[in-house]
């Protein structure tokens, strides 16, 4: 491996950028591929797979045996609102394999007591986001169904292009939720990608159960998702 | 289901080359049955052969940390392949019953 490479590779992964190595297994070289630039096209769909799947694997690319190694970043997951199924959630995501942080400003809700051992942010997210922001490996789901907390997180998720936006609250909320958000300028492709009601149809009923359900959700938004990183 | 973390292998060998070390990468290119690492795992050794990371669960680390000092030699990269179908297998094999093929090169 070059220096060079391996210096690009570690700041991707630094910047939570999804990078492929792909290596000439005969010793002909090496090449950093970076989500969302142009890949030339032998190469491309080979490419698409891996970041899509994030599974390293060996291809023939005319006539050469390439080792395709792919870094993704780890997904997270940053929830909004210190609430009953944030608690569940909060043991069930490490599981699955996610980090996880809770953001509400409701010190009430915010307190260590019922948030042992998680990274807990007491804060507007407004403030919380801006230290430490969202990005396309992120999952973002709104759980507080106030506006004023909600809101900004959900807007910053789309534009930050979070591979999952989801919002708590019945239909009759979230109808009011397009309202104001279509207000604020948004269009109806952006809104149409807020998963709401949020989580799967498994007709979950208590906070860990509709904890199971976003958590599936989410799963499903990660291994199905688009390419989304943008040209850098 | 990534190696971000304090120990973390490729950050470990840019450090060591920064140090002025010689430094080998080991990957995992290809595994069979039940193999411990997935493909695209790393083991990183110095030419002392201090190393980070892992190819296995700890069978076969100690066959490629002594295949490195050869490749820092060299700078040639080889392919390595370690399993129970293999020869070198009541040497190094791979209890779990997996074969796995490990990439090394010199880092330059």
């Amino acid at each position: 491996m070059w220096i060079r490479s391996l210096q690009a590779l570690n700041l991707a992964r630094q910047a939570r950028k999804a990078a492929i190595l792909a290596t000439d297994l005969d010793g002909q070289g090496e090449q950093v591929i970076l989500e969302g630039e142009p890949v030339a096209d032998p190469l491309a769909d080979a490419a698409t797979i891996a970041f899509m799947t994030g599974k390293a694997s060996i291809v023939d690319i005319a006539g050469r045996q390439l080792f395709l190694n792919v870094y993704l970043p780890p997904p997270r997951m940053v929830v909004i609102g210190a609430v009953h199924i944030s608690q569940a959630l909060a043991r069930m995501a490490p599981v699955a394999g996610y980090d996880l942080t809770i953001i509400d400003p409701r010190t009430a809700f915010a307190t260590p007591e019922r948030f042992a051992d998680v990274d807990l942010v007491p804060e507007w997210p407004e403030e919380a986001l801006a230290r430490r922001p969202l990005d396309p490996y992120t999952a973002l789901v709104a759980l507080t169904h106030d506006p004023k907390i909600d809101d900004f997180a959900i807007l910053d998720g789309l534009r930050r292009k979070c591979f999952y936006v989801g919002a708590l609250g019945s239909r009759k909320t979230h109808a009011k939720r397009i309202d104001r958000l279509t207000r604020s300028g948004l269009g109806e492709d952006e809104i149409a990608r807020i998963a709401a009601p949020i989580g799967l149809d498994i007709g979950a009923a208590s906070p860990a159960e509709i904890a199971v359900a976003i958590l599936a959700q989410v799963v499903q938004a990660f291994r199905r998702r688009e390419m989304t990183g943008s040209p850098t | 289901m990534s190696d971000a973390g304090a120990l973390d292998p490729l950050e470990i060998a840019e450090a060591w080359h920064a140090e002025g070390r010689a430094v080998a990468i080991a990957t995992v290119i290809q595994t069979w049955g039940s193999a411990p690492r997935p493909a695209g795992s790393h083991l990183v050794i110095d030419g002392d052969g201090n190393f980070e990371g892992s190819v296995s669960g700890g069978c076969v680390e100690g066959a490629v940390i002594s295949e490195a000092a050869d490749v820092i030699a060299t700078g040639h990269p080889r392919t390595l392949e370690f399993g129970v179908a293999d020869e070198t297998a009541w040497r190094v094999g791979l209890s779990c019953g997996g074969t796995i093929r490990v990439h090394l090169e010199r880092l330059g």
